[in-house]
């Protein structure tokens, strides 16, 4: 069973609409964007490929390019473009404004049961 | 009951005549093969565009492991065949020790315990070849490499990193591709050749000359008669090498590509005849009868082959006998081309070289100025051998003309520049089923023919990604269309290769048309309007940059349709930091700025202050949150090294100082450069003036640049490149004083601006469009386009501003510098499951 532990990250309006922050969570830097379409989305900030920051990629209909060698990455499955290339994403969504995030255990430190 | 069939070797030609075999009569055999190398098969010839970094490693993998699953082969991956062993029926092999290449004359010990015994019916063996070494004392220090597999690959780029200088022993085909690559690793490379010409085997002895001058202008050096002696060392790290003439060169790293020699071990430990190679008969049988063998590995009619050409014949030769299918099948030995994969180096070589009896005729042309060489030699009205250097337009004609031993047209010369009024000398129509197209991947007309009709492919793209045809080295593409002309009609062009942005369907004009049209001045515009509000992310960078171009001074700037260095003006580095490039107006500069540039640096604890190849300063290393600050802190307006944009104008000395100057160089740059800073264009122009031919700024090779021949007369020429493509450029036109020389600029900036594919480079462009055709749009004026190309260019200087300025003073967008955020997670959550 996993927990969830919601974290709050601020208010939705610091996203600049069409990019990404980074945010640093528990030492994990996750990226997350704000689509033109207003969905929010999280992935894991560095890219498998060479540890490009995720958060500065352009994104468009549901996919980031890598700003360093442009592999690209679908925002909700994670799935890469590149044979073998993924990253981890996250739960998050908006709640009066906010951002909430659902941060799985392992990132917490905390054995699952 | 079903036979066994072991193959040893999993190199090209095993993994293709198990594929022949499966295409004829799967089930029939169990099928188990061998192979030294850890992977499962990949094609080896595209090593070459691995090393030279246009392929990754992953892309040359030919058959994924699970292609040997769903066709249930044992692959035993890693492991060498040691023995046959012909009494009991049984292939013996032991696991590579770990660290021992593939291909080496291993003979330590194994490990008994993990011996790998598999018993047979029929053992086909495809063990290929390996590097030949010629005796050199210090072969065998770390730095020393060969270039045969993936693993070679890698260890060679890995260890180009540390290294500035690379020496090449070999001038053949593989040791050029190999130079060629190195150069990509930043490594300045030198070409030792043992014979007084390159690639003696392909090349009569002008054209060898030819290429050593064609690869010196590409930054390669080339020692022709060279013999090495020994490589140098200290403390085992390679110092450098010595020829036996006493010549001595200094380099960190040596590549030995000096021929090969078939692998036969096996076969010798195994009672099968071997002479150069192990000796086939034209069903590719060895003499124990059950045993076959094709590849590098056989010696054939007193021949053997380094090329995959014959493999293809002789794989389909193997499974057509060895399943019955064709049991009178026969090969009877194969006629070469060979094409060097030197980016930037068109050239094939066909059959023979020289001229070898009195009464052959030679067909020659040659072009000193443009390195241009063709040669064709006839007898008895059919080819029998040519090279095409320079210019390989009409190679793969020429080739099939060979390969089918065609009579040669009334007029030889159309073999080498096209038959007039546009009738095609070979008609692909014409060829035989089996004809072969693709050499690369050893693709025939049957199997071509029958994608277009079968599976509805009607590009040439469409039948590559279909049957692999035209996917390796491409001169085969020409020969594609024309099948699919003779199946269908006509040839369709995947109309997406035209498309000016992947996600909208329309060509650069069209879309033009439809953005004017609409008045569609932000990106998301343009989405709502043409893809129904559908975004792409491939597409949304260049279309920001097409808007900038057709609205300036109105265009909607969103800045998330652009790449992160628009967004906040810097280039982003592989560490994810930044850099700065400060504008230096014609590369002169004052020791005030030069205080402020080293302040900010100190300052902001800028890693390096490096000095670029456009005459500025570079600081990297540098934060994204530090941006602003740096930027107010040295007052100095963006160089725009991060963009798409007009870069720089170099300059040399000129007339200020210089006394060989013709021309005010320095002046002349400066006005360039501020007149035209910041404009953006579909890729980066970096421009140069020279105060005389001497070009000492390099003028020559630039997107622009203008070249003083004396009385304020001004040389320009465009199109020039010297990065991974190097041209020199072309000349547009001679103008007379400052005035006209940067009118002439701008007229034909705008014009690439409006009329160029993003990313492409004017070298591309030039070419493209043609040097001739340029000077009659932009000199005479036969379109009547001139003077608006001079006002739209005016436009687009006037909406100049410097987002430094701009943007340290108030930040477009909010958190737009902002570096990652800290979250602070409060509720330390406890586990209660
Ligand atoms: C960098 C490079 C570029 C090239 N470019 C071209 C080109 O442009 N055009 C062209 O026509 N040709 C080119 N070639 C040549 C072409 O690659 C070869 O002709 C072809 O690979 C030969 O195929 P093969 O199967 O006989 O040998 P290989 O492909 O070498 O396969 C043999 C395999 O068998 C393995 N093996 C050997 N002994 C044993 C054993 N006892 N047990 C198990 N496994 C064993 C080897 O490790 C190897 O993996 C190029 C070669 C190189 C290296
Ligand atoms: S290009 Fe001519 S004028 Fe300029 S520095 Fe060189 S020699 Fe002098
Ligand atoms: S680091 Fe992301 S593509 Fe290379």
């Amino acid at each position: 069973m996993r927990t969830p532990y919601l974290v709050n990250l601020g208010k939705v309006g610091d996203i600049p609409l069409g990019q990404g922050i980074c945010y640093i969570v528990k030492g994990t830097e996750i990226a997350v964007f704000r689509s033109r379409e207003k969905k929010l989305f999280a992935v894991e900030n560095k890219c498998p490929h060479r540890q490009g920051p995720l958060s500065e990629g352009v994104i468009g209909s549901g996919k980031v390019i890598c700003p360093l060698h442009g592999h690209k990455f679908d925002l909700t499955t994670g799935q890469g473009t590149e044979k073998g290339e993924c990253v981890r994403t996250f739960e998050i969504w908006e709640e009066r404004g906010e951002i909430v995030l659902n941060i799985p255990g392992d990132l917490l430190n905390i054995k699952e049961e | 009951m079903q036979k066994k069939l072991v193959v040893i070797g999993n190199g090209m030609a095993g993994a293709r005549v198990v594929e022949e075999i499966l295409k004829r009569a799967p089930g029939m055999f169990e099928i188990v093969m061998f192979g030294a190398e850890p992977y499962g098969n990949y094609n080896r010839i595209l090593l070459s565009n691995v090393l030279n970094q246009s392929q990754r490693a992953e892309e040359t993998f030919l058959n994924p492991l699970s292609w040997y699953h769903e066709n249930e082969i044992t692959l035993h991956a890693g492991v060498r065949a040691v023995k046959i062993d012909t009494q009991k029926r049984c292939v013996l092999g032991y696991p590579l020790p770990a660290k021992v290449n593939a291909y080496e004359l291993y003979e330590g010990s194994f490990d008994q315990g993990a011996l790998v015994s598999e018993s047979y019916d029929h053992v086909i063996i495809a063990t290929g070849s390996r590097p030949f070494v010629p005796p050199i004392e210090g072969q065998s220090l770390s730095g020393v490499f060969l270039f045969r597999t993936i693993d070679d690959c890698q260890r060679i780029a890995e260890f180009a990193q540390g290294c500035r200088k690379a020496v090449v022993i070999g001038g053949g085909l593989l040791g050029l591709e190999a130079a060629r690559g190195l150069l990509t690793h930043n490594v300045e490379v030198t070409v030792i050749e043992a014979v007084n010409q390159l690639m003696p085997v392909q090349l009569d002895a002008e054209s060898g000359e030819m290429l050593k001058r064609t690869l010196e202008a590409m930054g390669i050096r080339v020692i022709v008669s060279g013999r090495t002696q020994r490589i140098h060392h200290d403390h085992n790290k390679i110092t450098g090498l010595a020829l036996q003439d006493g010549t001595l060169l200094e380099t960190d790293m040596v590549i030995i590509s000096t021929g090969i020699r078939p692998i036969t071990e096996i076969a010798q430990a195994s009672g099968i005849t071997v002479n150069k190679g192990i000796v086939c008969n034209d069903t590719m049988q060895t003499n124990v009868p059950e045993i076959f063998a094709l590849g590098e590995c056989v010696e054939h009619r007193g021949k053997i082959y380094g090329l995959v050409d014959p493999i293809w014949d002789q794989a389909r030769v193997l499974a057509d006998v060895i399943t019955g299918a064709n049991p009178s099948a026969r090969y009877e030995g194969s006629k070469t081309s060979t094409k060097l994969k030197v980016m930037g180096v068109d050239l094939v070589s066909i059959g023979i070289k020289d001229a070898e009896k009195p009464s052959d005729e030679i067909v020659l042309y040659r072009e000193l100025r443009r390195n241009i060489y063709k040669k064709i030699i006839i007898r008895d009205k059919k080819v029998i051998g040519a090279i095409l250097l320079g210019d390989t337009e009409y190679a793969d004609t020429l080739a099939q003309v060979f390969l089918t031993e065609q009579a040669v047209p009334e007029n030889p010369s159309e073999l080498l520049f096209g038959a007039v009024e546009g009738k095609a000398l070979i008609n692909a129509a014409d060829l035989p089923d089996h004809a072969q197209i693709c050499n690369c991947n050893g693709v025939c007309k049957k199997d071509i023919v029958n994608v277009i009709l079968n599976e509805d492919c009607k590009s040439v793209s469409a039948v590559g990604a279909k049957t692999k045809a035209g996917k390796g080295c491409g001169s085969c593409r020409g020969m594609i269309a024309q099948i699919i002309e003779s199946c269908l009609g006509k040839v369709s062009y995947d109309p997406a290769e035209h498309y000016y942005v992947p996600g909208i369907p329309l060509e650069k004009s069209q879309l033009v048309a439809e953005i004017r049209a609409k008045q569609l001045k932000s990106v998301s515009a343009v989405f709502a309007a043409l893809t129904a509000g559908r975004e792409d992310a491939d597409s949304k960078i260049g279309l920001a940059s097409l808007l900038k171009t057709i609205w300036p001074g109105q265009y909607e700037d969103e800045r998330d349709a652009r790449f992160i260095n628009d967004r906040v003006h810097a280039n982003i580095q592989r560490d994810g930091t930044f850099s700065v490039v400060p504008r230096i107006y014609g590369g002169v500069t004052s020791p005030d700025e030069l205080m402020r540039i080293a302040q900010v640096a100190i300052k902001y604890k800028v890693r390096m202050v490096k000095l670029t190849g456009g005459q500025r300063i570079d600081l990297l290393g540098v934060q994204k949150s530090d941006l602003p600050s740096i930027w107010r802190d040295l007052g100095i307006p963006s160089g725009h090294a991060y963009t798409k944009a007009f870069r720089t104008c170099k300059s040399c000395v000129g007339t200020d100082f210089c006394r060989y100057g013709l021309g005010d160089s320095i002046s002349l740059s400066q006005e360039i450069e501020r007149r035209y800073q910041g404009i953006e264009s579909p890729h980066k122009m970096k421009l140069a003036t020279a105060g005389c031919p001497r070009n000492c700024s390099e003028a020559y090779v630039k997107d622009v640049g203008a070249v003083a021949i004396g009385e304020d007369n001004w040389e320009i020429y465009i199109g020039g490149a010297s990065g991974g493509t190097v041209r020199k450029g072309d000349l547009l036109y001679t103008a007379k004083g400052h005035e006209e020389t940067i009118k002439i600029f701008g007229r034909f900036m705008q014009y690439y601006r409006e009329h160029a594919k993003y990313l492409e480079r004017t070298y591309g462009f030039v070419e493209r469009i043609g040097i001739d055709i340029l000077k009659s749009i932009l000199i005479e004026d036969s379109l009547g386009i001139c003077s608006q190309l001079d006002d739209r260019i005016q436009e687009a200087v006037d909406a100049y501003r410097d987002p430094w300025k701009e943007e340290a003073a108030l930040p477009a967008y909010e958190h737009q510098f902002e570096g990652p955020r800290l979250v602070e997670v409060l509720r330390e959550a406890n586990n209660n499951g």
